[in-house]
């Protein structure tokens, strides 16, 4: 579950992002969040992992208050999300293994737990083939998968994707689409800011429309309503 | 934390050092430099402090009784020594026993000092030791000043240059041991950070995953600890050899009487605990601080 209530963010620039968003996020929606380049989509985003913090305004997500959130407890917050990048952001020097390893590392899981869990999610992406590659042996969709990959293993009931389909071609983008559903329908919140107007009037979801920093539109079943 | 996750960290320091390859030796040559200045200005300071302490110990303060004082002036003058603050030792020598030590420190030509045998013009003397060598010439004007007394004699000007040099060369060998362990760090924190300058996005990415501070830090650490330890591994050979060579083979041929090294065993090992226990210090401090500033999100 994800609560934005009176929320702003203004940078440090004296740009102002957001100004005052309520969203209410039930767990097992897709939720995906359109609007022009600049609007706020990207902050919007940020705020739900802990990237940036709000200026004022109450952030919940699972019941963890952000605004409570002490430094130290950041990890924490970000155990329960699943974030997926446009640029992937898979660490370079890991294999795809210990890639996806990493993200139960991290929370102390025993040995034998994290091989059947990565394995598994390796499997569940399509990839059990390529555990041994280093990323830039793979192709773009193929990294994008790992990525997933990461940000399921630890069974997060969020998972938050940032523009996923922004480096990959349509094909590539469907099959991506096609594994979010997946996950979604598992019981996964998911929330995916998104440019590809393809996507979000094929794959009928809610939308909700961010523009100069406030929220145009809220539809369930809603349409991307740009032209690009 | 728990143990299987000290585990997996030192698994990935150490593959951290394979995989970092030149960065990682590039570290070491620069741990081993420095660690071969420190030790052998370490074996330096702490001979030259033991040779200086050495010397210092020897000197005494030679007092001549007056002569024709009768033995129980004698006696009670020994008391009135030994009561002087700071005074650790007084041993008598009478005229006789002067006499022998004079004609043996003569060697073949003492034997014409023998005819002194029979009428003895050396005066009774009493050795006196301070416990605290600085406090030889206080000691010395203390004695002056009681009856019965015909001469003190000590090397005034010699003994404090002496202290005067001793305590240069401490100060001296000090300083330099400091800067270069300084210096030793800052190398090193500099060739890391380069490592690790191509690793802030790394970092930014285990943040992300929601890996915590002391996660991430971890594996640097080890990497440190070994790149130390690894970086002190040829100092250590050095000086265990060097210092082999020149206790058992140099100090035979000139055999200073006054030159003593600190003996091979235990001083060599010691030095060599020290240089790792350096080598690891500088290790960890120069990765954990090179790390610190990628750390704040």
């Amino acid at each position: 579950m994800i609560l934005m209530k009176d929320v702003y963010k203004t940078y440090p620039n004296g740009v102002t992002a957001l100004s005052g968003i309520n969203v209410d996020i039930k767990q097992g929606e897709f939720v995906y969040i359109v609007g022009p380049s600049g609007a706020g989509k990207s902050t919007f985003i940020k705020l739900m992992y802990r990237e940036e913090k709000p200026s004022s305004g109450t952030i919940l997500i699972n019941d963890m208050n952000l605004e409570e959130l002490k430094n130290r407890q950041i990890p924490l917050l970000r155990r329960q999300i699943g974030v997926v990048f446009q640029d992937f952001k898979l660490l370079p020097r890991l294999t795809v293994y210990e890639n996806i390893a990493y993200a139960l590392e991290v929370i102390e899981e025993p040995p034998s737990n994290i091989r059947q869990r990565v394995m598994d999610v390796l499997e569940e992406v399509g990839l059990k083939n390529k555990a041994r590659s280093t990323p830039n042996e793979l192709s773009g969709g193929e990294q994008q998968r790992i990525s997933i990959a990461r940000a399921i293993v630890n069974r997060p009931k969020i998972v938050i994707a940032d523009e996923p389909t922004g480096n990959l071609d349509p094909e590539t983008s469907w099959e991506i689409m096609k594994t979010f559903e997946d996950i979604n329908a598992k019981g996964t919140t998911l929330i995916m800011a998104t440019h590809s107007k393809e996507i979000v009037n094929t794959m009928k979801k809610r939308v909700i429309a961010i523009e100069s920093g406030n929220i145009a539109r809220d539809e369930d079943q809603g349409e991307y309503g740009y032209e690009i | 934390m728990k143990f299987r996750t000290l585990m997996r960290h030192i698994r990935v320091g150490c593959k951290n050092i394979i995989r970092n390859g030149w960065m990682t030796i590039a570290s070491i040559g620069a741990v081993t430099t420095t660690l071969i200045l420190v030790a052998v200005f370490l074996a330096l300071v702490l001979n030259l402090n033991e040779i200086a302490k050495n010397i210092e110990n020897d000197v005494e303060i030679k007092t001549l009784v007056e002569l024709g004082t009768s033995d129980e002036e004698v006696i009670a003058l020994g008391k009135q020594l030994e009561a002087i603050e700071g005074v650790d030792s007084v041993t008598f020598s009478s005229n006789d026993e002067e006499l022998q030590s004079l004609i043996k420190s003569m060697g073949d030509e003492g034997t014409t000092w023998e005819l002194f045998e029979q009428d003895n013009p050396l005066n009774h003397a009493f050795i006196v030791r301070a416990k605290v060598p600085q406090d030889t010439e206080r000691i010395a004007e203390e004695i002056q000043s009681l009856d019965n007394i015909n001469r003190v004699v000590f090397g005034k000007d010699v003994v404090e240059q002496l202290f005067k040099f001793n305590n240069y060369a401490r100060v001296i060998g000090i300083v330099l041991i400091v800067a270069l362990v300084f210096t030793a760090i800052f190398l090193i924190s500099n060739t890391i950070k380069i490592t690790i300058i191509a690793r802030s996005a790394e970092i930014g990415i285990m943040k992300l995953v929601g890996a915590t501070n002391g996660f991430i830090r971890w594996p640097f650490f080890i990497e440190g600890l070994l790149l130390g330890v690894l970086g002190s591994v040829i100092p250590i050979a050095i000086v265990l050899g060097g210092y082999y060579y020149l206790d058992s083979a140099v100090i035979d041929t000139i055999s200073f009487s006054f030159v003593e090294l600190l003996p091979f065993n235990p001083f060599a090992w010691q030095l060599s605990l020290l240089i790792l226990a350096i080598g690891a210090i500088i290790g960890v401090w120069g990765s954990v601080m090179s790390i610190r500033k990628f750390l704040r999100v």
